[in-house]
């Protein structure tokens, strides 16, 4: 708190002196299981990673990068995260493709231009409710449009279950999100620096571009970052659009579409799938997948992390 | 002052060049479309759930929704076996998550330094970011064996509900966390300071004067954590036993089935043709279900919220 820094280390003196120098234990009890419960959370995370670490030891050790470059197999000796990695990257570039755009450009018109009417209350409340909903309802609103109804765009030779099935679920399962993060940084964009621009007879989309778009860019930016890794980990609403869970065969030398079109599996669904095979071999390709997994996505947080830390504005 | 004709002359110019305005009319026209996507999404989501629930409906006999357990390929489906392990897991997750959420909140907000809340709050954000197909396997393969199965020698099944509620805690602690913090950060300084000014001690101004009037976005925090841990979908398939049928259990240290899990496991259920079938029309219905309670815990939770905002 900020009140604490200002006093300071002399804080704690003046406390002391005016109790009668009688040491607060009970207070310093409280502090103490408050902060453990923040150590607990840190302590779950710090096993998780390095028991998952240990696992999956074994199949670094032997196998090194061709654990990465292997296709799926149903030896696991011979099975690789090959095609899960790439497919994760596909259907993230897929989302950013479709829900950044779209999302950005929806929280502008909230945040901008939408009078503050019940009705555009309302379209807010019903977005803050869409990231509410759980991820395996996205999943069954994929299969029922874009699995059978859709067919013979997404995919007619896989039966819909495709690329551009499961990345057009997770982009609306993502879309949400942007626009509430997007929001956020628009509105902590001071109202000055756009009376500033207004004054000298910019219109309003050209206020929007030259001055609060900058302000907002570093605050969105880190969001996307953050939404994206979100859609890399996701896995249950995939299960439902059809990611395959077994032996995918990726043939080669096909065309962009017919490669979006085709079948397709994800990281984190090759993960799901490899922990559920009974035996010790798959538990160390489970982990070693994981590691993979997290290895993304950690570093990709972390790079959002250093960028808030860097650009973040105090008005 | 007389206007001269330079005046009026000049109002017209601040009209703007009609090509300014249709790109400004066309740009507005484009964002708005996008900000309605969104409300068509929700429609689509109601639509499909409920047609297709409805449709699943009038083609089994109602009483196979009422027996003792759920076995969608016996024609078996006992909604409340799912409903009771939902609840078990959410229990459970809600009992790990509150003192772990809610402590890192107050800590963070009333205690920490901003140097402690700058290596403090990465952690949680971190663990935010873990999948929960991650927890789903460390429930599996470390907290059942290494935590459950050694409290609990007795029992040594591979699944269990204890352990994925705790996994689904354990990923539901940031959500808590974060919402709970910004409802205590709303909290005027004039109150603490006031209490401070008559001899309160830090624990007292926390315990007494902060929580009490943040209570409302706490509460919000908890019934969000709620509505996360009910619809968490990875933990339960990898480590309650996705098994795909259950008997109807209260028994926390033995596997079965959830809502997420059922439609999760019918899903990928390999068995039988998918998109067919009575066994997989039942996916939606229990989406259907999972959607009316989620939304109605958001709303609530959104009621709250409001609260906060508008007493301060």
């Amino acid at each position: 708190m900020a009140d604490a820094a200002a006093l300071g280390p002399a804080r704690g003196t003046i406390d002391l002196v005016l109790r009668g120098r009688t040491r607060d234990v009970r207070g310093r009890l409280f502090q103490g299981a408050l902060l453990m419960t923040l150590l607990v959370s840190l302590g779950v995370l710090l096993v998780l990673l390095w028991t998952t670490w240990n696992a999956a030891q074994p199949v670094f050790a032997e196998r090194g990068l061709g654990f990465v470059s292997s296709d799926t197999s149903s030896l696991s000796s011979r099975a690789g995260v090959h095609q899960g990695l790439v497919g994760s990257l596909i259907l993230v570039a897929f989302v950013a493709a479709v829900a950044l755009p779209l999302g950005i450009a929806a929280a502008i018109y909230l945040q901008e231009y939408a009078r503050d009417t019940r009705a555009n209350r309302l379209l807010v409340t019903n977005i803050r409710n869409l990231a509410g909903v759980p991820s395996i309802v996205y999943g069954i609103l994929g299969l029922v449009v874009f699995v059978q109804a859709l067919r013979g765009l997404t995919g007619p030779d896989s039966y819909g279950r495709s690329f551009i099935s499961g990345g057009l679920t997770l982009a609306v399962l993502v879309m949400p999100i942007v626009i509430l993060i997007s929001m956020e940084s628009l509105r902590a964009v001071p109202a000055g620096i756009r009376e500033a621009a207004y004054g000298v007879g910019a219109t309003r989309w050209e206020v929007i571009r030259s001055h609060v778009l900058p302000y907002a860019a570093p605050g969105m930016f880190t969001g996307m970052i953050l939404a994206l890794a979100r859609a890399f980990g996701e896995t249950a609403p995939l299960l439902l659009v059809g990611a395959v869970t077994g032996y995918l065969n990726t043939p080669g030398g096909r065309n962009p579409l017919e490669v979006l079109q085709g079948q397709y599996t994800s990281l984190p669904t090759l993960i799901f799938s490899w922990a559920r095979e009974p035996g010790e071999d798959w538990k160390a390709m489970t982990a070693a997948a994981i590691v993979v997994l997290l290895v993304a996505i950690l570093a990709v947080n972390a790079i959002a992390i250093v960028l808030r830390n860097r650009y973040e504005r105090k008005w | 002052m007389g206007r001269g004709p330079g005046l009026s002359a000049s109002i017209d110019l601040l009209v703007g060049a009609p090509g300014r305005r249709r790109k400004e009319r066309a740009v507005r026209a484009l964002f708005r479309t996008a900000a309605l996507a969104s409300l068509a999404i929700s429609v689509a989501i109601v639509a499909a759930l409920a047609g297709r629930a409805v449709a699943w409906l009038t083609r089994i006999d109602l009483g196979v929704l009422w027996g003792d357990g759920w076995f969608p390929r016996q024609g078996e489906f006992d909604v409340l076996t799912l409903v009771v392990g939902t609840l078990m897991v959410a229990g459970l997750a809600m009992l790990v998550a509150t003192p772990l959420g809610l402590g890192a909140a107050v800590y963070l907000s009333e205690y920490a330094s901003p140097r402690m809340r700058r290596v403090l709050k990465p952690v949680l954000e971190t663990l935010a970011g873990i999948p929960s197909v991650v927890l789903g396997y460390f429930a599996l393969t470390v907290i059942q064996p290494e935590l459950v199965q050694r409290l609990f020698t007795t029992r040594t099944g591979a699944f269990s509900f204890l352990a994925a509620g705790f996994a689904v805690g354990i990923l539901t602690v940031p959500l808590v966390a974060s919402v709970a913090e910004d409802a205590l950060f709303a909290v005027p300084r004039a109150l603490r300071e006031a209490a401070y000014g008559i001899g309160a001690r830090r624990s007292t101004v926390a315990i007494r004067v902060t929580f009490p009037a943040a209570i409302s976005g706490i509460v919000a925090s908890l019934i969000l954590g709620l509505s996360r841990a009910i619809g968490e979908t990875m933990v339960v398939a990898i480590a309650a036993g996705a098994t795909g049928q259950a008997q109807r259990t209260f028994d926390v240290l033995g596997g079965g089935q959830t809502m997420t899990g059922a439609i999760s496991s019918l899903a990928i259920g390999s068995d039988q043709v998918k998109g067919s079938g009575l066994a997989f029309g039942s996916l939606y219905f229990v989406g259907l279900l999972l959607f009316v309670v989620t939304f109605t815990l958001n709303v609530v939770s959104e009621r709250y919220v409001r609260r906060v905002r508008r007493a301060y």
